[in-house]
């Protein structure tokens, strides 16, 4: 380097040469700058085909006491229906049951004697049904499969009975807004790029000044004539190029590869990327001037990430959660952007809504990145 | 040549590994403070229950049928309904995300309804761009109307109220409480986090300080140096465990219905291939980053996906089933649950028990094979 030359260069051209040591940092060997693009990939295709609350081939026991045409016949239905995909016959209630405990059924139908004679009384006739309450979620979707199957058979039972001169007075349609066909990859692609550039973005920031001090070089580092906020930006330049880079890999993924309609504007959402990686870069300088060695900044960025993406409306609704929580999670900034990211792909969401959700963004975005630039000031004394 | 182990220098290098353990003000964090957090986390932040979800509802007629059919709606404990007259407005309500869905009856809704030619028309427009919540706000909308229209035929038609009468009855979790089986899905997450995202960083760590040059040139062998590595890491394992169980028991009233003994032949037998895991990443990588971001995906991110904790694994695409066998946590999480809600299920709990010491078998095979006391 060319000694005190460096101190009269421009701080721009400092900064240049801090970005530049930075990249080649990160890039120089073969396994880092395959963990920059490989591991957002892996994501992509874990979580898009793993992550589903739907239930399908779930296996089903039943006792059948009765013997008749009904009992058969909803049996019947159940193997034409795509959501199973086994429907066992056990001999005994102890049988049903040891499957149950053992996991190899989510339910248990019981047909009692008398079954199919009871329905043609017209009368109701009770149909007991146990499930696996370990998987109370499965259990209760299985539950409403079966309820469907009961109600389409009653209905046609009553038909039946009354000669057909029925009319039902008043029908549902039901519609999807956005997602007629309830396309899971719609919702989960424009997801996974608020999550996956965050958590890259996060890992890349945090561990920067961390390694330098575990190796020593930060003093190094310190005695140069970069000032401050020049080793703040040059630190933060690179992660935010990362995130963008992984973004633009997805959006593009999400449109070209997966079909996943954009329907709003892409400045927008470009936008709003911006503050959501500066917000995210602030939270990993945090975590990387509190760091004294890697394990502690891979440790900070986990107890940043993990309640980020729990608490962002992904793996469950935030209408779920209690509101003093739901009020903590207004300073998460993967929710404010899930919002963004889902609306302007499948909503074509408009600009006012858009910035009252970039808002909170740039708020945090602030907040973080002088938090950071605080603490960074702090610890070096 | 060294004996391949020596009581003297294990007790060393333990203290060693320990020291730095305990001196790293993380170790709390990671012991203690991280497994609160997380058990915190899933008891409250994820519900899988069914709350009520957010409604519009136009009312476009203004006749008997229509308003009974409103109060339908307005009472039940799945929507919590906004009226409007205004459907653009719901709309924009519907696309800001502040409602789920929007409920629509249409004006010529009773005079149909009174008639005997076409039914009376319902729309149920969902927010499709979540397609969970789409699924339930249109289940459960179809279910009112359905429920509604039976009891509004009761009175007058006693056929339609025969036939199928549904009684389930769910086991081990009566009140259908989500939390009681994420919370013990959570443990297999956080053990994976300390057993395997810690580890991943504590040898390649020795490689890229230098201290791995000290320690090759003393006479420790691998097998040493591989034990006393791994013993504090599984000691804090079992100290989070212990914090995850009482918390679900004391804090979020999960019940326990197992055997003490049985919960830690389980964490523990879980325990190995998770630090196995770990270390192994860490020897072979021997670079800290890499290692980390190797741990995050073949560990971690299984653990929360492809074990069955959250997502059902049969629902998934078979290639991904495949894979899940590959995954520690799978075989973790069913015994556990069992443990918590069931009972001792010994049919789950040995054969898993035994999966999982043959995963640790495997890792710890293999790195022996990976770390070589020599330099590149």
């Amino acid at each position: 380097m060319a000694g005190p030359a460096f101190a009269t260069w421009p701080a721009w051209a400092r900064m240049k040469a801090l970005v530049i040591k930075e990249l080649l940092a990160m890039l120089r060997d073969k396994k880092g700058r395959i963990t920059l693009v490989a591991p957002p990939i892996l994501q992509l295709v874990l979580f898009s085909f793993a992550s589903t609350l739907a239930v399908e081939n779930a296996d089903i026991v039943y006792l059948d006491r009765d013997g008749g045409t009904a009992t058969a016949e909803i049996v019947q239905r159940i193997q034409g229906s795509p959501n199973f995909r086994s429907v066992t016959r056990v001999a005994s209630e102890k049988a049903m049951e040891k499957a149950i405990d053992e996991q190899q059924a989510i339910a248990g139908i019981y047909f009692p004697q008398g079954f199919t004679a009871d329905l043609k009384t017209g009368h109701p006739v009770p149909l007991q049904i146990v499930y696996d309450g370990r998987r109370s979620n499965a259990s209760q979707i299985v539950n409403s499969y079966l309820g469907q199957i009961a109600a389409s058979l009653n209905l046609s039972l009553a038909a039946a009975r009354q000669g057909n001169g029925l009319r039902a007075p008043s029908e549902i349609v039901p519609s999807n807004a956005f997602n007629p066909n309830l396309e899971y990859m719609w919702f989960v692609l424009p997801s996974l790029i608020a999550m996956i550039s965050a958590i890259t973005t996060l890992a890349v920031t945090a561990q920067s000044v961390a390694r330098e001090r575990e190796l020593g070089t930060f003093d190094q580092l310190m005695v140069t004539p970069l000032r401050v906020h020049e080793i703040l930006i040059g630190k933060s330049i690179p992660p935010f190029l990362v995130g963008l880079l992984n973004s633009t890999i997805f959006i593009v993924a999400a449109v070209f590869i997966f079909d996943v309609p954009l329907r709003g504007s892409l400045i927008l959402l470009f936008g709003a990327i911006v503050f959501y990686l500066l917000s995210v870069i602030g939270v990993g300088l945090f975590i990387s001037s509190l760091s004294k060695t890697q394990q502690q900044a891979f440790l900070g960025t986990f107890i940043f990430i993990t309640p980020a993406v729990l608490l962002s409306g992904y793996a469950s609704p935030i209408d779920n959660i209690p509101f003093w929580l739901e009020r903590i999670s207004l300073a998460n900034p993967v929710r404010h952007f899930i919002v963004i990211v889902q609306g302007v792909f499948l909503k074509a969401m408009p600009l006012m809504e858009v910035l009252a959700n970039t808002v909170p963004l740039i708020i945090i975005s602030i907040f973080t990145l002088s938090a950071a630039a605080w603490l960074f000031r702090h610890r070096m004394e | 040549m060294a004996a391949r182990f020596s009581s003297l220098r294990l007790r060393a290098l333990f203290i060693k590994e320990v020291l730095q353990v305990l001196r790293d003000p993380s170790t709390i964090l990671i012991a203690v403070f991280l497994p609160i957090m997380l058990v915190f986390l899933f008891g409250y932040g994820v519900s899988l229950d069914t709350s009520a979800v957010k409604l519009g509802l136009v009312q476009q007629s203004g006749g008997p049928a229509s308003l009974s059919l409103t109060s339908a709606y307005v009472n039940s404990p799945y929507f919590e309904v906004t009226q409007s007259n205004d459907k653009d407005a719901l709309f924009d309500d519907l696309t800001a995300g502040r409602i789920r869905g929007i409920v629509t009856i249409s004006s010529d809704f009773d005079r149909l309804y009174a008639s005997t030619g076409k039914p009376g028309q319902v729309q149920i427009i969902t927010d499709g761009s979540n397609p969970n919540t789409a699924n339930f706000v249109s289940a459960y909308a179809q279910g009112v109307h359905a429920q509604w229209l039976l009891s509004e035929s009761a009175q007058d038609d006693s056929a339609r109220s025969g036939g199928i009468q549904i009684l389930p009855q769910f086991w081990y979790n009566t009140a259908l409480t989500s939390r009681n089986f994420l919370v013990p899905g959570s443990f297999a997450v956080i053990l994976t986090m300390i057993g395997s995202l810690l580890t991943a960083l504590v040898v390649a760590r020795e490689w890229e300080r230098g201290t791995m040059e000290a320690l090759i040139a003393t006479p420790v062998t691998i097998p040493e140096f591989i034990i006393t590595k791994m013993t504090p890491y599984f000691i804090l394992g079992l100290i989070a465990a212990t914090i995850c169980t009482l918390m679900a028991a004391y804090l979020f009233d999960v019940p326990f219905r197992g055997s003490i003994f049985a919960l830690y032949a389980l964490y523990a037998a879980f325990l190995l291939p998770a630090l196995g895991q770990g270390l192994l990443i860490s020897a072979a990588l021997k670079n800290q980053f890499v290692a980390s971001q190797v741990a995050l995906l073949t560990a971690f991110l299984p653990a929360f996906l492809l074990s069955g904790f959250i997502f059902e694994i049969s629902s998934m695409p078979t290639w991904i089933q495949a894979i899940t066998y590959a995954v520690p946590a799978r075989y973790l999480i069913p015994p556990l649950q069992s443990l918590f809600l069931t009972g001792n299920v010994w049919e789950l709990l040995l054969p898993n028990i035994a999966i999982l010491l043959g995963f640790g078998a495997l890792f710890f095979i293999l790195i022996f094979r990976v770390t070589k006391k020599k330099l590149d």
